[in-house]
């Protein structure tokens, strides 16, 4: 309840000064515990495609946004939502209740999520934003993404939604129009904000008692596999699941522009037909009828929402990006082994 | 009738293996803590296999101490416990951890360790010490307990040192490298992961190259088994014939070049749909 009333808080801070974010500050044990939550949960290990979910605490300070602490999620959301919306915010209110006995900043700033592959733009996380953004005008979401701490990478990201996106959002369903009117485009729908990592003196200290002597590691060994096929081959399917749900969203916009096309011909026959009668009832000295078709006759056609279509660009720009990165770090370690057997 | 005077009790083979993440947890939950307290105490989760307990998380439990007291928010312990075991069910209570100089308030650990004693089977207690120590060393050291017993009649117990290893899988490593310095403006990209990588080999097959250089001119006394390591690393190296390997290296570098014109392609005909407008794909 303190935490709600902290919300309120910091919502009407926000309100008052509108300093933009600028930079998410990571504790650096809060990006260790997002690490081992997102990779051996029992909901991801279940199913490794599964997400997972934790919520972010910390504070708001000026223009940097200070992550300190934060605890995972049950389960996973989905299961969440539909079986046990009671419970999970028991879980949330006793866990946010019991850090602060033991003075961790109990303010809720976002969430994290697991991904792969950088996935996660979809409706759900536009849902949740948007609800946190109700109570919590700045949250902002970390996203760890699970393949690319497999291949030896940190998968970071900090992302928040721009507000153009949100006012248009929150306006009801996106038609083309509207976003040309209010010059969105689906790459400012996401915002990417800085991190950086902030340690305590006495985390550095303990960081460098217990840091191991520095030779090739298992995380050299795993950065220098030569195998990319796998990975590829995954981002391109997932690229292509992409490209063919885009395609769908197409044949429904292109649907739409028919249909259009025919009302509007219907329309300009319905008008030319009453041009016609009313030279007709002229001649005959009576009143000419109106040209405008009456209400209700013609029904407006619905444009398709064109959420998702912004959403998959989204998705596909971001599994191009990983492919542009592994495809780049496969061929300087394809030079490498070339080298490597020049010299044998 | 002879009984025996002192016998050991439990499992004293015991040696501990603990998480990165457990020890930082611990140090901010010290930073945290209340101004009257001069250390923090917590719980220990994780897993025990083969003797070797596996500390995987952890999580601080408000307490007061006094000279020779010490009360723990048994409510707040139960509370956690049940709160983390419904995200990690393989995770169950191992022990108790605590800061600061662990020989000092050995009185009162004895009561914490019989609580804890209740709560699991054998438990561990980790001491991580925040004081700096003689020689500004960040200790962590592991602890169980061994009853002394005559005749069955458990008389007292003695804490026993065991071995303590700072373990950190793969993904943690990467985010480890971050945690040294004060404060990291940058996250390092996936080139510079790669690139730091390609060094640290570098670096290595210099190292041993060097070494083999010296031993065989002569200025170095050779070690048979650094020799016969090496041996066997230069042997682990496939070795093809030139044309095979140069067929399977075009091979892969075409199917990364293609794949690369594939995803260049898509986001050109993202780019040009953002340009134009019309949210459709031009040439598709």
């Amino acid at each position: 309840m303190a935490a709600v009333s902290f919300a309120a808080a910091a919502a009407k801070e926000k309100h008052q000064e509108r300093t933009p974010l600028q930079r998410v500050q990571l504790e650096g044990h809060v990006l260790l515990k997002i690490a081992k939550h997102c990779r051996e949960s029992d909901a991801s290990l279940r199913n490794s495609e599964a997400t997972v979910t934790g919520q972010l605490l910390g504070l708001d300070v000026g223009p940097t946004l200070e992550v300190t602490d934060c605890f995972p999620y049950p389960g996973n959301a989905g299961e969440e939502e539909h079986e046990a919306v009671g419970e999970g915010e028991s879980y949330q209110l006793e866990m946010m209740r019991c850090l602060r006995e033991v003075n961790v900043d109990s303010n809720t700033v976002g969430w994290y999520q697991s991904t792969s592959s950088g996935s996660f733009q979809v409706v759900e996380m536009i849902e949740t934003f948007v609800s946190y953004m109700e109570s919590l005008e700045r949250c902002v979401c970390i996203v760890y993404d699970v393949s690319a701490a497999e291949a030896g990478a940190l998968g970071l990201k900090a992302v928040r939604l721009s507000e153009a996106f949100v006012e248009a959002y929150r306006e009801g369903s996106l038609s083309i129009e509207k976003i040309r009117a209010k010059g969105l485009s689906w790459r400012d729908m996401f915002v990417d904000i800085p991190i950086t990592v902030h340690n305590s003196p006495m985390a550095a200290a303990l960081a460098a008692e217990i840091a191991p002597p520095s030779a090739a590691t298992t995380l050299d060994c795993d950065r220098l596999n030569l195998g990319v096929a796998s990975l590829l081959e995954k981002n391109l399917s997932y690229l292509n699941d992409c490209l063919d749900d885009l395609m769908i969203e197409q044949g429904k916009l292109s649907m739409h522009q028919n249909q259009l096309r025919r009302q509007q011909q219907a329309i300009a026959q319905f008008k030319m037909q009453r041009r016609q009668e009313n030279t007709v009832r002229r001649a005959a000295g009576d009143e000419p009828l109106t040209e405008e078709p009456p209400e209700g006759m013609f029904k407006p056609v619905p444009e398709p929402n064109q959420l998702d279509n912004m959403l998959l660009s989204n998705q596909m720009a971001s599994y191009c990006q990983h492919i542009n990165s592994a495809t780049q770090q496969a061929l300087s370690k394809l030079k490498l082994a070339d080298g490597l057997q020049a010299a044998i | 009738m002879t009984t025996p005077i002192t016998l050991p009790v439990g499992a004293t083979e015991n040696s501990v293996r603990v998480h990165p993440g457990v020890l930082f947890t611990i140090t901010d939950a010290f930073l945290r803590r209340k101004e009257e307290n001069e250390r923090v105490i917590g719980t220990l989760l994780g897993t025990i296999a083969d003797g070797v307990v596996e500390v995987k998380n952890c999580y601080a439990v408000p307490h007061s101490e006094t000279h020779d007291q010490v009360s723990l928010d048994v409510q707040h312990h139960h509370t956690m416990a049940n709160l983390q075991q419904r995200v990690n069910s393989r995770e169950v209570i191992v022990g108790w951890f605590s800061t600061g100089d662990p020989d000092a308030s050995r009185n009162r650990d004895a009561l914490i360790h019989t609580f804890y004693g209740s709560e699991c089977a054998n438990p561990v207690h980790l001491a991580l010490d925040t004081s700096g120590g003689q020689d500004g060393h960040m200790g962590v050291r592991a602890f169980v307990s061994r009853a002394l017993s005559i005749g069955g009649v458990e008389l007292a117990r003695e804490f026993l040192e065991v071995d303590c290893e700072v373990r950190s899988t793969e993904a943690e490593r990467v985010g480890l490298d971050l945690l040294s310095t004060e404060l990291q403006e940058k996250l390092p990209g996936d080139m510079d992961g790669l690139a730091d990588s390609f060094e640290r080999l570098q670096h290595s097959l210099q190292q041993a190259q060097d070494y083999v250089d010296a031993v065989v001119a002569g200025k170095r006394k050779g070690n048979v088994a650094i020799g016969r390591y090496l041996a066997e690393t230069v042997a682990t190296v496939p070795h093809y014939g030139r044309d095979e390997f140069e067929r399977m290296l075009t091979d892969q570098q075409n199917d990364c070049t293609l794949v690369l014109f594939l995803s260049k392609l898509v986001q050109a005909h993202l780019a040009l749909a953002d340009k134009l407008g019309t949210m459709q794909l031009p040439l598709i």
